[in-house]
């Protein structure tokens, strides 16, 4: 067998998911080839690089250089365990994805399957090479190949114009965030014109140029990652785009903008400053905040997704200011747990992220409707997706035995160590940040409630939802990978943390594996044994045991009679589908609570009305406060110029000859 | 004059005062049709220019751009545009957007100007037509002004045939001309130019019934 370098493996998986791409071309109209053959073919390359991701954790980095790019600047590669974490998500999570679009897809959608396969191909590779991309020119490259060609897969339904739209106001977020990542690569070059990552890690920056660079990458990867207030794409785009699309996007791409932070922050601009972990945690926290109150209120399943992924991100951003408040205080033990905190929430969120945009694409299938006000009682016709779903709402809820909740466990036993931060007042104003993540989770669990409830428990609320239809194998068979990478991720922590582990130890110098490797596999106990530790087998083992002893008492000792009934008719005979509690219903406490941060606008019936009706629409400040005066700006001053052009040629000409006249008068030799 | 000036340079710098003169006459014409015949004469006047320049100094191509001149700018373009004018049926009368007066005391303010900026110029070149760059970039700057005053089409596109007269005076005063291939060049695009816009007269009159440039302003987009 050939002795390949994991990086030239993976740089094969690259081509071959453009070769994929291509593919797709020759037939651009043919439903059957692009799906049953192309896709699923896609999803072969994902295991590659997956497995070959996995193998090549713990190893030395590998470089590459390839001499495709402009003349004398040629792509440089590098594959080192924090690409490798980021291509190990990039390699599994979209097996799942690509199987589930393969039976998705249907005829006469949007753009033509040939077309979309290019597009959603393109998209994985460029993908992977923002991982492996060790130099500015390459990483701007893949980067903006990745953003067009999610930008096309976003408005794929561009007959709509309110998807032209979401995808216009993504594009344009992700060229500013473009712009501030290629300013922040600029700083980082230290002014020496060398655009490799080398290059940057040698140069010695001021405090005050590395905080200037940090910042920018801040602003940068945070547009992409959907931070407050660059998030406005984020709800946008997900619905507009297919369900798959809004998976990749939600699951993986997100997290190359994680990945271009830590590799900016941890790696690339040197030792970092205490206040950069805090402005990352108080960005963080806002945007933890931001995400799962608007999630909660939100009654489109996707857009309520599309909030959570925003919590998601807030909540990874706390870790990563968490992890840069301890390092610089040279805490390396907590800054690795945090760390570790961090990398794990991404891989959880991307496998459960993926798993419920999924889920809705097969509700939305079955039903035509994408509003939760007209679901309900899926779990009657659409079990399958009923089951698979509830995985990912736990996870993402955080409750054990699933992913979420190993993560979140160890981002709130990082913050229960930040009493001891060597700063006046860092170490009381953190453990409050602790709270509030609590309680962002708790919020989080609402809104899952919530989107659960209502889409598959209950009554139906709509006549035509008798004829919804389960998915088909290829969907059964993609969701169910993506919920048995969050069932692996929550009942094996230690197993993956001590695989991950080389990541954490490339940044920080240091890491959790030894801890680990001193207690079982079974055991994870991050600081020690007598402080906390999780099992999650006994977890899973002690909820099952209940369930199922609940169910055999009720059966056995209690009476037996089983009794069918309407659900959630609280014992009225006389309730109907349309008296059980509505989208906005179950909301409604959290907008009389909180309703100062949200911009509402509500229509009451009155006691006269001949057709009485109740809506409520709840818009995001920050398009008042923030994007619509400066979209009003932009517009004062093309209005400016508009003056100029008065439309008259002679005034035309005046122009050119003023212009002329004052050259003639300046330049005088 | 000085006497020392030979008799060669007094005759070009004459031809250039007449180029001049023939620019501010050309500023001050409301005719269209003598509007036309006043660039022919420009064009005249700078062949004879060229062709003195020539003889003088021996430069061999400077007789072919004289002859050019001549064929373009005195025959041929002075046809057209009186083929032009025929077929539309264009009023005699030109407006101006500044009376006339008012132009041409600008006109004097822009030779003044013109003079003043080629000065250090002229000190340092060395040719025998070296007096009347400053002359040059006056018939330029004219002709420009006349494209900005007049509000119809075909004024315009003679100011703007001017402004290249101003041009090719220019070059060969102060370098014995272009090199012969941008000559031709730029002889071609000035036919092409006066094609085109010939065509586009017959379009901009009849979607406005008339050939005042006002009205372009409805193309604005607001």
């Amino acid at each position: 067998m050939l002795s390949l370098l994991p990086i030239d493996t993976l740089l094969i998986a690259a081509c071959a998911w453009l070769a994929i791409g291509l593919l797709g071309l020759v037939a651009p109209r043919n439903l059957r080839f692009i799906s049953k053959t192309l896709f699923p073919l896609g999803a072969l390359v994902g295991v590659l690089v997956g497995l070959v991701a996995l193998g090549s954790l713990g190893e030395a980095p590998e470089t590459a250089v390839l001499v495709i790019g402009l003349p004398d600047l040629p792509f440089h590669l590098r594959l080192d365990n924090l690409s490798a974490v980021f291509a190990l998500l990039l390699g599994f999570v979209p097996v799942g994805i690509s199987i589930y679009a393969a039976g998705y897809f249907r005829k006469g959608e949007g753009t033509a399957p040939g077309v979309l396969c290019l597009e959603y191909h393109v998209f994985l590779a460029s993908m992977l090479l923002v991982l492996l991309a060790d130099d500015a020119y390459a990483f701007m490259v893949a980067w903006e190949s990745m953003a067009l060609s999610s930008f096309f897969l976003v408005t794929t339904n561009h007959q709509h114009a309110e998807i032209r739209r979401a995808g216009f106001l993504y594009l344009l977020i992700a060229h500013v965030g473009a712009i501030s990542i290629l300013l922040s690569f600029g700083v980082m070059t230290g002014g020496a014109g060398d655009y490799t990552f080398a290059g940057m890690r040698a140069q010695q920056l001021s405090p005050f140029w590395a905080s200037a660079a940090f910042l920018l990458a801040l602003v940068g990867f945070g547009a992409k990652a959907g931070l407050v207030p660059l998030h406005v794409w984020l709800p946008e785009a997900h619905p507009a785009a297919p369900s798959p699309v809004s998976a990749m996007m939600s699951g993986v791409m997100l997290k190359t903008a994680i990945y271009g932070l830590l590799r900016v922050s941890f790696d690339l601009v040197g030792t970092p400053l205490w206040w950069w972990g805090v402005v990352a945690l108080a960005v963080g926290l806002v945007t933890a905040l931001f995400g799962v109150l608007y999630s909660t209120v939100q009654s489109d399943m996707k857009r309520l997704l599309a909030y959570s992924s925003i919590e998601n991100i807030g909540l990874i951003a706390v870790g990563i200011g968490l992890t840069l408040i301890f390092h610089a205080y040279r805490m390396e033990a907590l800054a690795a747990l945090a760390m570790t905190a961090v990398l794990y929430h991404c891989l959880a969120h991307s496998a459960f992220k993926s798993l419920l945009f999924l889920c809705t694409g097969s509700v939305l299938h079955a039903t035509k409707e994408r509003s939760l006000g007209k679901l309900g009682g899926l779990i009657h016709r659409m079990p399958w997706v009923a089951w698979l779903a509830l995985a990912g709402v736990i996870a993402s809820v955080g409750l054990p035995p699933l992913s979420g909740f190993v993560s979140e466990w160890m981002l709130l036993q990082a913050f229960l160590f930040s009493p001891g931060l060597p700063h006046p007042w860092l170490n009381m104003v953190v453990p409050v940040a602790a709270a509030l993540v609590v309680f962002v989770a708790a919020l989080a669990g609402f809104a899952m409630v919530k989107f659960y409830g209502i889409i598959f428990l209950g009554q139906m609320r709509e006549p035509g939802l008798k004829d919804a239809h389960d998915a088909g194998p290829w969907e059964k068979f993609g969701l169910a990978w993506l919920a048995l990478i969050t069932l692996l991720l929550g009942i094996l922590p230690s197993t993956v943390i001590s695989r991950i582990d080389a990541a954490t130890r490339q940044l920080l110098g240091t890491g959790l594996a030894d801890k680990l490797h001193e207690q079982g596999w079974w055991m994870l106990a991050p600081m020690s044994p007598e402080r906390a530790s999780y099992e999650p087998l006994i977890f899973l083992v002690t909820i099952a045991a209940t369930l199922l002893l609940g169910r055999w008492l009720v059966r056995h000792l209690y009476h037996g009679r089983v009794r069918r009934t309407a659900a959630w008719d609280c014992g009225y005979w006389f309730q109907g589908p349309r008296a059980q509690d509505t989208a906005e219903g179950f909301s409604q406490p959290i907008r009389r609570i909180f309703e100062p941060m949200f911009r509402m606008e509500r229509h009451f019936p009155t006691a006269r009305d001949s057709k009485p009706y109740y809506s409520v629409k709840v818009e995001d400040h920050f398009w008042h406060w923030l994007y619509l005066p400066v979209a009003r700006l932009v517009n004062a001053i093309s209005g400016l110029v508009t003056a100029v052009q008065g439309g008259r040629i002679a005034i035309y000409l005046l122009y050119s000859f003023i212009t002329l006249l004052i050259l003639l008068l300046v330049a005088r030799p | 004059m000085n006497a020392a000036i030979p008799f060669s340079a007094q005759l070009i710098n004459l031809f250039a005062s007449v180029i001049l003169l023939l620019a501010f006459a050309m500023l001050a014409q409301r005719r269209v049709m003598a509007l036309v015949n006043l660039f022919a004469l420009q064009g005249l006047t700078l062949c004879l220019s060229t062709l003195v320049v020539a003889v003088t100094t021996g430069q061999t191509h400077l007789y072919w751009s004289a002859g050019l001149t001549l064929l373009l700018k005195a025959l041929l373009l002075p046809w057209i545009l009186h083929r032009l004018i025929r077929r539309l049926q264009v009023k005699w009368e030109v407006e101006s957007l500044i009376n006339i007066p008012a132009t041409m005391l600008v006109g004097i303010a822009l030779v003044i100007i013109a003079f003043n900026v080629t000065q250090p110029i002229s000190e340092l070149s060395s040719t025998i037509s070296r007096g009347t760059l400053g002359i040059a970039l006056a018939s330029v700057m004219l002709a420009f002004l006349m494209m900005i005053t007049r509000t119809k089409a075909i004024p315009q596109v003679v100011g703007f045939l001017a402004m290249e007269n101003g041009l090719f005076l220019a070059a060969t005063s102060a370098t014995y001309g272009m090199p012969m291939v941008v000559e031709l060049g730029i002889a071609l695009d000035v036919l092409i130019g006066v094609i085109i816009l010939g065509v586009f007269f017959f379009q901009i009159r009849d979607q406005f019934d008339s050939l005042d440039i006002r009205h372009m302003e409805k193309l604005k987009d607001n």
